[in-house]
């Protein structure tokens, strides 16, 4: 279980690096690890007196200010209002492009998952968007998706939003808007830059020397272990229950 | 005016072969009224997902309910995925219309102000453009020059939901909820289920006027406690995440989900 629970404070962590700067982040439902991320973020910006971080985490009352039913988000996404996002992917691809509805053939194809979601739009409109998927392994990792939910280039048309990173189990990688592509920036202990090779089906940039991903210190984790998990119970109580009970 | 039924006598308003719009989880899911409409044998349902779905859709296509669904995903949660739903797919039991959240917004409140479509931004890029040939991208015909996703109005045949109360007049409290209301605006008739009813008027402060639904809106109301169980119902009661899982687990294979359909009726026949 410690072994778990370190894996995931290292994303937590990670996310709440990731995050570092922007007003407000908004995180999808389903999602206690980014929810945790930057509810982190949240809380050092309060200790270290900066400026303060909005948060707005679907499905709860206390995290959320938004009052104008589901589509605020949405609309609050159009004004430029939100900073931050977390997508995820059955598939994504080496261009950034994601899968959210299934593989093989549309639409009676052999895997079926949830659907698109909000992907489709809030990719064109969310400045730093953050893949997040912890599986890290060739059928997520692919060289070209089966379907795109939604795309992360589009020259045809003006936009602001697109991936910034990409977070697996395994490594970080910055996406590169220029290059159209992922750079890896650093591995998780205790992979190597070789784990990864094995487990990605698209290619990638990978320097010359791949640096380790900085685990929490001591402060990060008194202030995870503490604030952040007991904030995140009233949305994640299962979740934060388990990380709790680990420290 | 707004009638006040009993919870059957509202589930016999939805007819086969209509479009019918439903909430997202925890935003108020009119489950007993679900149970109610599958004791109907309601079929051809074109179920809209504002803008996805769970428990609810699962179970109206695992019960063959469903010929079309219009949603932007149908998912358990933390359960997992949803089977039916999942099963429905691959067969082709239904004709699936892939969506995207907003865009369900945009055809709702096209039809919330009486245009034929609305424009939205993002989108293109998307293989959603080429499964909804419905949906265009037009040059903007007005402003900057740039192109434009635009989609269809949806203006669903009935919306349907559960709240905590409507008073005499049929006023019904939504609170923050507000996609309720643009569930309604957009439907051509609304039905709703409410923990209970009360004696003041809801309309009587600005403090409590502001979180309603006026009865304008609203066709006809039916009484019907712990209305949303399973799911959760805001400042009421949280889903019961154990009955989901039991479901999810259930709901693997069809002969699973036809036991856990007949009791989950029978439980609502009890309680009611």
């Amino acid at each position: 279980m410690s072994a778990e629970r370190e894996r995931r404070e290292i994303l937590i962590a990670t996310i709440a690096d990731l995050l570092e700067g922007i007003r407000h982040v908004a995180v999808g439902a389903s999602s206690p690890i980014p929810a945790a991320g930057a509810m982190l973020l949240r809380a050092r910006s309060e200790l270290g007196g900066r400026p303060p971080v909005r948060i707005s985490i679907l499905g709860s009352q206390a995290h959320n200010f938004f009052t104008n039913g589901g589509i605020e988000l949405f609309d609050c996404a159009a004004q430029g209002r939100v900073d931050a996002f977390f997508l995820g992917g059955g598939q994504i691809d080496g261009h950034g492009n994601i899968n959210l509805v299934g593989t093989g053939d549309y639409p009676t194809g052999s895997v079926r998952w949830p659907g698109s979601f909000g992907s489709a739009y809030l990719y064109h409109l969310i400045p730093r968007v953050i893949l997040f998927r912890e599986e890290h392994s060739p059928r997520v990792f692919v060289p070209k998706v089966d379907f795109v939910s939604a795309r992360a280039m589009t020259p045809e048309v003006p936009r602001r939003g697109g991936p910034h990173a990409l977070l697996t189990n395994m490594a970080l990688f910055d996406f590169d808007r220029e290059a159209g592509g992922f750079a890896l920036r650093s591995v998780h202990p205790p992979f190597t830059p070789a784990d990864i090779r094995e487990n990605t089906g698209f290619a990638y940039q990978e320097p010359e020397v791949v640096r380790e991903t900085r685990r929490p210190d001591a402060a990060t984790l008194a202030l995870l272990r503490g604030r952040v998990f007991d904030e995140l119970a009233e949305t994640y109580p299962a979740f934060a229950r388990t990380m709790k009970w680990a420290a | 005016m707004t009638e006040i039924v009993a919870l059957e006598a509202l589930a016999a308003r939805v007819a086969p072969g209509q479009s019918l719009a439903i909430p997202v989880d925890g935003s108020g899911v009119a489950m007993a009224a679900t149970a109610a409409l599958l004791e109907t044998g309601i079929r051809d349902l074109k179920l809209i997902c504002v803008p996805i779905s769970g428990l609810q859709a699962d179970l109206l296509i695992g019960a063959g309910s469903v010929a079309s669904l219009e949603t932007s995903a149908v998912s358990l949660g933390e359960a997992g995925g949803a089977p039916r739903f999942t099963a429905g797919v691959k067969s082709g039991a239904f004709a699936m219309r892939d969506s995207t959240c907003p865009a369900i917004f945009a055809g709702l409140l096209a039809a919330q102000k009486g245009v034929p479509f609305m424009p939205i931004a993002g989108i293109i890029g998307s293989d959603l453009l080429n499964v909804r040939p419905d949906w265009q991208v037009i040059d903007s015909p007005v402003g900057e020059a740039r192109k434009v996703v635009v989609v269809p109005a949806i203006s669903p045949d009935v919306a349907l939901f559960h709240a905590p109360e409507a008073d005499r007049a049929g006023n019904v409290r939504i609170g923050r909820h507000r996609e309720l209301a643009d569930l309604a605006y957009a439907s051509k008739r609304t039905l709703v289920t409410v923990e209970r009813i009360v004696d003041r008027n809801l309309l009587d402060s600005e403090d409590s006027a502001a979180g309603v639904l006026p009865s304008l809106y609203v066709d006809a109301i039916a009484v019907a406690e712990r209305g949303a169980w399973p799911l959760a119902l805001w400042d009421e009661y949280p889903a019961d995440e154990a009955e989901i899982a039991r479901y999810a687990a259930m709901a693997r294979s069809e002969d699973g989900f036809r036991a856990y359909l007949s009791a989950f009726l029978t439980h609502r026949k009890q309680v009611a």
